[in-house]
Parts: structure tokens; C-alpha cells; sequence
């Protein structure tokens, strides 16, 4: 069998989640003979053309150009796995979902009709069908790598749905929530970052986006008894995964 | 139309971040025109950013930029403290230098092994490079990881890191957890003083900048975090709060990034500029790397920014072993900031230069405005007039060649364009 090809691509984003291939650095020789990197403008200028294995995809759709460039990725590769908050929920620049994007242009351009923007950011998946999406603003390392090993070995990526509260009570941390009235987005944010905030004594701010089924009504009640107002939990709700799905109403 | 009708297009730059287009126009022989085209999708963080939360710009605003979030980060932080009337000092402040030195160990070595090299030594990536030089690459990315593992010790994730916080760290580390980070820097250091030695051997290409330097000083230290003015290399330094009086953002057709200029002309910030003007503040060690180099009192090829970086990267991991020898753990982690009606201002040194932020804030806390001046539009000015001297100096090479030398001209600069706003569509005609 052929070495399997991996590209990356990038719209509308911070290249923080590619930027996590390259941080895989006791991995990325060994992944670099496993996979052949196609397309990976960040890291290559030998740009080969499709079709590819897996695309992983940054980003969300906010111009007319991207929207047609996410069918052409799509068209040329057999997996697209979308990668990060702003390629499965359109990112923190899907604020301008919930405002009105002229007047976001008019605040920083000089000559807003210069700039050719759509009104909403969207996810990969509003716009073609994804084979999988990995969570995170970042996405992480440990995560990623285990989309890719999945792949290579044919199987389906093992990574939990659940809350950050299983990898808090996993890594046997003490509840900010519970024990230092710290309000946290844990119990209805999805897993895989590993409970890093817990980890440093401060509350999640959901960055990995709504786990499956989140009851957030539940979770609301919890957050103004530890002193949040309403606006503070209408800001942390409304950050990096707002118009996804589950936390966007 | 002239008749000496000559085009060449290249699409897609690679090895920077974010993407981007350039457009050289070169009629009977004289350059006309070299743009260098950001139109990454705009994203609004300035227009978003209005009606937050006054503590909120640290973790928004390293949204902007995947490589350098503490950049932003650490410039958000200063300008709210600096509205709020707070000035923090102290082991927070020495832990936030740590904090950033990470960064630039990590995003300087990335660009060094990763983006930049490969130009110097003619292959397309560092993978490839690998196939030759496995243990060069090795060496490169043990060196970035150590850079890592300074921001995944003290910021909690190396992207977008989550300790950081107005008023200092959400968790200090402690001294038994930077004693181990102390360990795996001590060979880093060995790493970065051979990367000096590596880089210094390439070929580099003649072109002396003339651009006008800006750079954060600091009079006790090399600037990264911090710093008192900001000094320039031709007139004198000015207060981080006049910065919008000398530095004007003009939006040009063909780019949805702002480009700066700074008393109506180009200028440069980032490792040239804070060598040339910062260097007295440099380690003994640093600077006999540089001396052995072939670095004078001043920088001015931008090709050779490799050597500064590789020289700034063996500073970095000093200075971060310094803090860490020097470590007291504080406490508490941060400091109360009360929200005032007030502005604020705050730079840092991004790994690519000078970053600036504003903020307008309200006394309930929330946001009314936002400026943002990230390094790559201050220098997209710069980029483009050393193109158009790269060019005219290199018309008898074929469009081959001169594009791969435009690119090159492009990546000296470790452009990020994704923080200016993406796609670096090269295209060049010849009229």
C-alpha cells in the first residue's frame, strides 16, 4: 500500500491548531514517515496536489472564496477532519453572528468597502459533510495525534464526549467550583483538554465547545451563586464556541 | 502598454503564517510596483472586543495569533493595567518575562529549523532537510519543545495559554516544578548556542535596509515584556502612550490588513531593530556569539535575521534560567486590578516586533474601544521596499529564481500575516 498523504489547510483562524502538528516535536519525523505531508503550506513549500488521504481543515467559512474553496478540499480528500473551535463552530469570529458585520467593518477599516466578508462565520460542516471534528481552541496535541494513529490503524478515534468533569475527577483534582466557589464551565464543556484550568486553580472557560447533551440550565444557577451576572454568563457562553450548537441558545 | 511585456505568477508563499498574496510589477526594466497582498478573511477582533469584560482581552485576544499568543496576551495585560493605574512588579513581573521568553525560544526556533533554514540550505521543508540532517532537525525541535515546555510549566498550554490572567498567573509554579524545567533548558541552551554556530555558516544574500528601527528599550534589560519607551533609530524615544501620535495605520485596496507607518514613513520592528538598538543589553555569552557571527554593532541585512534570532534564542534561554535561579514564588499569583474609567496602553516585543495595544475602558468594567497594532503591519512597508531592491538588484535572473529570492525576501521577516489578518498569492509581471 501507498503512504497515505496528509494536508492542511487553513481559512479563517489563528494557525494556532496546525501550528499543533509542528509542536508534535518528538513525533513529527516518525509521523512525517507514516504519512507523506502533501499539502502543509505553513511548513512546506513542495505543495503536491490532490487527491489526499486526510485533509485536516483550520478554520471557519467567512468569505465567498472559502466557501468554495471548502467543496474543492473536500471533493479532493477521502477524510476531512475539522480541526479546532473555529472549523467546528465557526470561532470567536462568529461573534459577528449575534452583531452586524458592516458595522464590525466600519470600526476597523478605514475603507470597509475594501473588505469582502460574509455576515456569519460557520463551521466546515454547514458547508460539506466532515468525517470528524477534533475540539479545542487550541486543539490538542495528544488529541490529534490520536486522530492520526486512528486513521493509520483504520479505526475510530477514541476520544470521549463526555465533560471536563471526568478528566477533573480522572486527574484527581479538588472541584473549584464546589470547594472554592470558582465558577466553571466544566460540567457542560467537552473533554479533552485534560482539565488544564482546573489544573491551575481557575474555571473552565469552555474553550473545547458543549459536550454532548450539555444541561446547561442546570449549570446556571450554579454559576450566579458563585457570583457570576447574568451579562458575565452571557460573555463566557458567548467566547471562542458561540454559535455551537447546545450553547448557543 | 509597453511592449517589454513580462509576467510571472506564483501562488500560495509558503513557510510564513497565514497566507497571503505579493504582486511585483516590473515595466522597461524599472520595478513599478511591489505590494505585498494580506487578504486574510478579517475577523473583527477589535469591533468584538467592544462591551467585554475588561479582564477578557488576555484570553481573546491570543486568538489572534497561534504563534505568538503570549504576545498578545502580555501587550493586552499592560494596556488594561496601565487604564486601571496598576503597575505590577516583583516576582510576577519576573515570571511573565519567563512566560515570554518561552515564546521566543519556541517561535524562534520553529522559524529558524522549520521556516527558515530550508531557504539557506535548498530544500522545501524541514522534513526534507531531516532526510539529510536528522540530527540538525533533532536538535531544532528539542529546542523548540524546551521553549514549550516553559509555556506548557508556566501558562498551563503552549497555545493560547490559560494561567495568565490581568493582575498576574491564575497558579505560580513552584520551585520544585521549575528546578525540572531548569534541567531540560540547560541542554537547550547547548542547542542554541550551536544553532548560532549552524546559521552563521549560510550563504547570505547582499542587501543593506535603510528602513527607520523601532523597538520597546528598557534601560536595565533587553526589551521583551516590557519596557519604559520606545526607542528609534533615527530621532528620539518616545512614551509607550504617544505611540498613536507617531504611528499611523493607513488601509490600503488591495489588503484587508491596516499598514502602518510611523511619522508618515516605513519603518521596521522585530530582530533587527531590537538588536541594533537594544544590543548593549544583551548576555556577554550573546554577544560573542554575535561577534562570531559576523554581527557588527548593528544588523542591518535582513537575511541575517536568522543569525539575530539564533542569537536573541541563546538570550531567551539564558535569561530563562536566570529567572528560574532567581525564582520566589508569588504570593498570591496576581494582584487586584479595579476597573476605572480610563485608556491604556501596552507593547511587548512579538518574536516578529513590536506589538501595541489600546484599550478604552468604562467604569462598569467593560470595554468601549480597542486598537491593536500587530508587528506584520508595521512591517509590511519595509517587506515591500526590500522587494523592490531585491528586484531591480536581480533582474538578469530568470522569473524562477527571482521569485524564490522575493519569497525569501518575504519569509526574512517571519511575517504574521494571520495577526495582520491570509493568502500569499505571489504574482509578478514584467510589462
Amino acid at each position: 500500500m501507498d503512504t497515505p498523504t496528509l494536508a492542511v489547510f487553513k481559512l479563517a483562524s489563528c494557525d494556532g491548531c496546525q501550528l499543533t502538528v509542528l509542536d508534535c516535536e518528538d513525533e513529527l519525523l516518525t509521523l512525517a514517515g507514516r504519512m507523506r505531508i502533501a499539502h502543509f503550506l505553513e511548513a512546506s513549500s513542495a505543495v503536491q496536489p490532490g487527491p489526499y488521504d486526510v485533509a485536516l481543515v483550520e478554520g471557519s467559512i467567512t468569505t465567498p472564496a472559502d466557501a468554495e474553496r471548502i467543496r474543492r478540499i473536500r471533493a479532493e480528500s477521502r477524510v476531512l477532519v475539522a480541526i479546532g473551535a473555529c472549523a467546528t463552530a465557526g470561532g470567536i469570529q462568529a461573534l459577528r453572528n449575534f452583531g452586524d458585520v458592516a458595522e464590525f467593518a466600519s470600526v476597523v477599516y478605514a475603507r470597509p468597502d475594501y473588505i469582502e466578508t460574509l455576515a456569519t462565520s460557520t463551521a466546515v460542516a454547514d458547508h460539506v459533510r466532515v468525517d470528524f471534528e477534533l475540539r479545542g481552541c487550541p486543539i490538542d496535541r495528544r488529541q490529534l495525534l490520536e486522530v492520526l494513529t486512528a486513521f493509520l490503524a483504520g479505526r475510530k478515534p477514541d476520544l470521549p464526549d463526555t465533560s471536563v468533569c471526568t478528566e477533573c475527577k480522572r486527574r484527581g483534582l479538588t472541584c473549584v467550583m464546589v470547594a472554592e466557589g470558582t465558577p466553571c464551565l466544566g460540567p457542560v464543556t467537552h473533554a479533552g483538554c485534560g482539565a488544564l484550568c482546573p489544573a491551575y486553580r481557575r474555571g473552565c472557560f469552555g474553550c473545547f465547545g458543549p459536550m454532548a447533551k450539555p444541561n446547561v440550565a442546570a449549570l446556571l444557577p450554579r454559576l450566579r451563586a458563585a457570583g457570576m451576572s447574568d451579562d458575565d454568563i452571557d460573555r463566557v457562553f458567548h467566547t471562542f464556541n458561540a454559535a455551537a450548537p447546545g450553547w448557543s441558545s | 502598454m509597453s511592449h517589454r511585456a513580462r509576467q510571472l505568477r506564483v501562488s500560495s508563499l509558503a513557510r510564513v503564517e497565514g497566507e497571503g498574496a505579493l504582486h511585483v510589477v516590473v515595466r522597461d526594466g524599472e520595478v513599478e510596483r511591489a505590494d505585498l497582498q494580506i487578504y486574510e478573511p478579517p475577523r473583527f477582533f477589535e469591533a468584538l472586543l467592544r462591551g467585554r469584560a475588561y479582564t477578557e482581552p488576555p484570553d481573546i485576544t491570543a486568538r489572534i495569533c497561534g504563534i505568538c499568543p503570549v504576545a498578545y496576551q502580555t501587550s493586552a495585560i499592560a494596556a488594561i493595567e496601565n487604564a486601571c493605574g496598576v503597575v505590577v512588579g516583583g516576582p510576577i513581573a519576573d515570571l511573565r518575562r519567563l512566560l515570554y521568553c518561552g515564546e521566543w525560544i519556541s517561535s524562534h526556533a520553529l522559524h529558524i529549523y522549520l521556516l527558515h533554514a530550508p531557504d539557506f540550505l535548498g530544500y522545501p521543508d524541514a522534513v526534507a532537510l531531516a532526510t539529510d540532517h536528522r540530527d540538525i532537525v533533532e536538535r531544532g525541535l528539542a529546542l523548540k519543545k524546551a521553549g514549550n515546555a516553559i509555556l506548557e510549566l508556566v501558562g498551563g498550554r503552549a497555545i493560547h495559554p490559560i494561567n495568565v490572567r490581568v493582575g498576574g498567573f491564575y497558579a505560580a509554579p513552584s520551585q520544585a516544578q521549575l528546578d525540572k524545567l531548569a534541567a531540560q533548558l540547560r541542554p537547550a541552551l547547548d542547542a542554541a548556542v550551536a544553532t548560532v554556530r549552524w546559521v552563521a555558516g549560510f550563504d547570505f544574500p547582499d542587501l543593506e535596509l535603510d528602513h527607520e528601527l523601532l523597538a520597546v528599550h528598557d534601560p536595565a534589560r533587553y526589551a521583551i515584556e516590557r519596557g519604559t519607551t520606545l526607542r528609534r533609530s533615527a530621532g528620539p524615544a518616545f512614551a509607550v502612550d504617544a505611540f498613536s501620535n507617531h504611528v499611523v495605520e493607513e488601509h490600503v485596496a488591495h489588503s484587508t490588513a491596516l499598514r502602518a507607518r510611523l511619522d508618515g514613513g516605513r519603518y521596521l520592528t522585530g530582530p533587527l531593530a531590537r538588536y541594533t538598538l537594544n544590543r548593549q543589553h544583551l548576555s556577554p555569552l550573546a554577544l560573542e556569539l554575535a561577534a562570531g557571527a559576523g554581527l557588527g554593532i548593528e544588523c542591518r541585512n535582513p537575511f541575517r535575521s536568522i543569525v539575530v534570532r539564533a542569537v536573541e534564542t541563546v538570550y531567551a534561554v539564558e535569561e530563562a534560567l536566570r529567572l528560574i535561579e532567581s525564582y520566589q514564588q508569588p504570593e498570591p499569583s496576581s494582584v487586584g486590578v479595579q476597573a476605572r474609567d480610563g485608556v491604556g496602553h501596552g507593547v511587548s516585543e512579538a518574536p516578529r516586533g513590536l506589538l501595541y495595544h489600546r484599550y478604552e475602558i468604562g467604569a462598569d468594567g467593560l470595554i468601549r474601544s480597542a486598537t491593536i497594532v500587530p508587528p506584520t503591519s508595521q512591517n509590511q512597508a519595509a517587506i515591500e521596499d526590500d522587494l523592490r531592491r531585491v528586484v531591480a538588484a536581480n533582474l538578469d535572473l530568470g522569473d524562477g529564481p527571482l521569485t524564490g529570492l522575493c519569497e525569501r525576501t518575504v519569509r526574512n521577516y517571519d511575517p504574521c500575516i494571520s495577526c495582520s489578518t491570509h493568502f500569499l498569492d505571489l504574482t509578478m509581471e514584467r510589462l
